[in-house]
Order: structure tokens, then C-alpha cells, then sequence
């Protein structure tokens, strides 16, 4: 039986320390295509936190009441993608009926969640480290989390970047990721922090 | 078979510096030079297996189901890489840990298998996966040995300015990444600007 506290370590320590999009580079392309706008980049941060949470539950028992009961731990990334793509279709197919245009902002982006690093990431991560069910659902939320939290901070950066006087050859995407590595120096701050 | 598919990835169509695709592993990966060429190679190896396979494929499988296809097929192959990198190279295979498995979602690779390999033939799809591969190794080499050089001071582990060299962490550290990739991208657009000028006089 493990203690609150200690989830909540956890969890803390994701969002901010290990940051898995500034420090881990999971779901690095989501980030850099999805954030003009901090109202889309809310969304999609909502939709792929969400995949994250169910992805994490799901492949945990995946993959001890199939992979391990079976001992077949080989076919883990085969298992695993097909449990997410699925999972993805699944959330497609709501936020169509509920969110057009929610839908319509997200555009390509939405199916590429399925083939976004940080979810089949987390799954990996989840056995690479052992996590029990709990930990797994905490350790996919936190991470969820920590992507909104990067993906709108730099969303709110670019929002304004796009009155910014920038040299010619940097626009759009070469100013995008310097502005990733300033923001990804700021988290460096936390991690000399020990949970 | 026709060279030009070969070609055109290496500069042209580069995925990382052109087409701006699979920018997980560039960012993640290039800490030194040893990892940024065993990432771009084994990539490499799966891009061209998947491009094989999915080219042979391309009548078989239904119109619908072909992206959950291509999936199953390209996570069959980087599981087989996996192995084999855990078998013979085991220490490449510790220092790029999670990002073997993760070559699945790379989406350069369901890139070309979409664009490309559902639609030409098989010699013509192993020859753009060769291409476009060797073009994400040498970009991932070029990115590598930029942070390597100046944020360790080393190149593949060798000492180059010797002792009083002070390096830049910073470069190997995550925000270098993000840095380095987007000097070097606004570097490239400055060159091509400056190159359609010239050719426009």
C-alpha cells in the first residue's frame, strides 16, 4: 500500500523535473505543430492527457495478464501500438460528435497523437520502471500533464512572437525551437530540486 | 530502379533539415556523435525493411486499414532491430534505450511509407528509404557533432582541444538541443535564400 504523498512525488517530479517534452523530448512533434494557439494547444494537450491516462491502464494490463502471463514480452511494441491506436480512434470519434471545432483546429494532428512519442513512451516507461497499476495511471497523467504545461507556456510565447520582429531566415520554425530551448533552460532550474 | 530516389532524400527532401520530420529522436539522441549515427542507422535499416515490405504489400492491403497496417508492420520490424541491437551492440542499445522502441512512431517512416512506398515499386521504395535514411544519419551526425564538439569538447570520445578547453554544457544538455537544431535550420533557410537570390540575377 503506498502512501498519497508519494504519488504525489511522483507526479510532481514528471511535470516539473523531468518534463517530457523538455527534458525527456517526448511528443516533440504535437509540440512544435500544434502551438500557435494557446486555445488549440489547450485541446490537444486535453486530448493527448487523456490518451496518456488510458493508455498507461491499458497497456499496464496488457501486458502482465497478457505479455507476461504468456511470456511473450517480445511482441511489446506491436501489443502496445495497436492498444493505443485504437484508444486514439476511439477519442476521434468523441470529440467529433462533441467538439467540430475542436475537431476542425486540431486537424491531422489528432490521429498523429496515435504515433505521438510521449504516449507510446509512457507505456514503455511504465515497464521499464516497474510501476504498479496505480503508479502507472499516476506516472501517464503527471506526464499528460507536463506536456500541457509545456505546450501552452510555449504557445503563450508564440502567440506573441507572431508581432515580433524576427531576422528573415529564422521565422516560423528556426525562432520556434530556440524559443523550446529557452523555455527548456528555465526547467533546468528545478532539476537540481530532490523529491 | 532510379537514382534520383536515392538522391533526392540526402539533400533535397532531407527529413530533418527540409522536411522537419522525426524531431523526437534528433533532439533526443544527438548528445554525442556514437549515438546520433547508431539512432540514423538503425533507422536507417527499419525504413528500408518497412519500405520493402509495404511496397511488396501495396496491393494486398485494403484501402481503409492501411495506416493500422503500415503500423503493425513497421513495429514488427524496429521489435527485430530492438533485438538485434540488444544482441550485437548492447552498449549502443543501453545508451539510446527508449528511443529504439520509439522509431515506431518516428513519423518519417510512416511518412515515406505513405507517400512513397504504397505507391511505387519495391526497387524504387528500397532505394527512397536508403536515401531519406542516410539523410536523417547525416543530419543526425552534423547536429551530434556540433554538441558533442562544443559542449564536451570530445568527437566520438576523442579529446580535441585538450585540457584548456572549457565546454559549454549547456549543449548536451535539453535546451542545446532545441538551440543548436534551430541555428542550424535558420542557418540552412539563409543559405537557400541567398542561393534563389544569386540564381534569380
Amino acid at each position: 500500500m503506498q502512501t498519497i504523498g508519494e504519488l504525489v512525488l511522483l507526479s510532481l517530479s514528471t511535470i516539473l523535473v523531468n518534463n517530457f517534452v523538455l527534458v525527456k523530448f517526448l511528443g516533440i512533434c504535437p509540440f512544435l505543430g500544434v502551438s500557435k494557439k494557446v486555445s488549440t494547444a489547450i485541446g490537444m494537450s486535453l486530448a493527448v492527457t487523456f490518451v496518456m491516462t488510458v493508455a498507461s491502464a491499458l497497456t499496464y494490463l496488457v501486458q502482465v495478464y497478457l505479455l507476461d502471463a504468456l511470456g511473450i514480452g517480445y511482441m511489446q511494441t506491436v501489443a502496445f501500438i495497436l492498444v493505443i491506436a485504437v484508444l486514439v480512434q476511439f477519442v476521434e470519434m468523441v470529440i467529433q460528435k462533441f467538439s467540430p471545432a475542436l475537431y476542425n483546429a486540431l486537424g491531422i494532428y489528432l490521429p498523429l497523437i496515435t504515433t505521438n512519442c510521449a504516449v507510446l513512451g509512457v507505456a514503455l516507461l511504465n515497464v521499464q520502471e516497474g510501476y504498479d497499476f496505480i503508479h502507472s495511471v499516476v506516472f501517464g497523467f503527471s506526464g499528460g500533464l507536463s506536456f500541457m504545461l509545456a505546450i501552452v507556456l510555449f504557445a503563450g510565447v508564440r502567440e506573441r512572437l507572431e508581432t515580433a520582429d524576427i531576422p528573415k531566415p529564422l521565422q516560423g520554425f528556426p525562432i520556434a525551437l530556440i524559443t523550446a530551448g529557452l523555455i527548456a533552460m528555465a526547467f533546468l532550474g528545478f532539476s537540481g530540486m530532490k523529491f | 530502379m532510379q537514382m534520383k530516389e536515392f538522391t533526392k532524400g540526402l539533400i533535397k527532401e532531407n527529413p530533418t533539415f527540409v522536411q522537419l520530420l522525426g524531431m523526437c529522436p534528433t533532439l533526443a539522441v544527438t548528445t554525442s556523435v556514437a549515438n546520433g549515427i547508431g539512432m540514423g542507422l538503425s533507422a536507417t535499416v527499419v525504413l528500408v525493411m518497412s519500405n520493402l515490405l509495404i511496397s511488396l504489400l501495396r496491393k494486398t492491403i485494403p484501402e481503409k486499414i492501411r495506416i493500422a497496417s503500415y503500423i503493425v508492420i513497421i513495429a514488427g520490424v524496429v521489435s527485430a532491430v530492438e533485438m538485434l541491437l540488444k544482441a550485437f551492440l548492447p552498449e549502443i542499445s543501453k545508451s539510446l534505450g527508449l528511443f529504439i522502441p520509439l522509431i515506431v512512431v518516428n513519423c518519417i517512416i510512416l511518412a515515406r511509407a505513405e507517400a512513397f512506398a504504397s505507391k511505387n515499386t519495391v526497387g524504387n521504395s528500397m532505394l527512397d528509404g536508403l536515401g531519406i535514411g542516410l539523410g536523417f544519419t547525416g543530419a543526425l551526425t552534423i547536429i551530434s557533432a556540433i554538441r558533442e564538439l562544443l559542449g564536451a569538447g570530445t568527437l566520438l570520445g576523442f579529446s580535441v582541444f585538450g585540457a584548456g578547453f572549457e565546454p559549454a554544457t549547456i549543449l548536451i544538455l535539453p535546451p542545446g538541443a532545441f538551440i543548436v537544431l534551430g541555428l542550424l535550420i535558420g542557418t540552412i533557410n539563409w543559405l537557400r535564400a541567398k542561393n534563389a537570390e544569386g540564381g534569380k540575377k
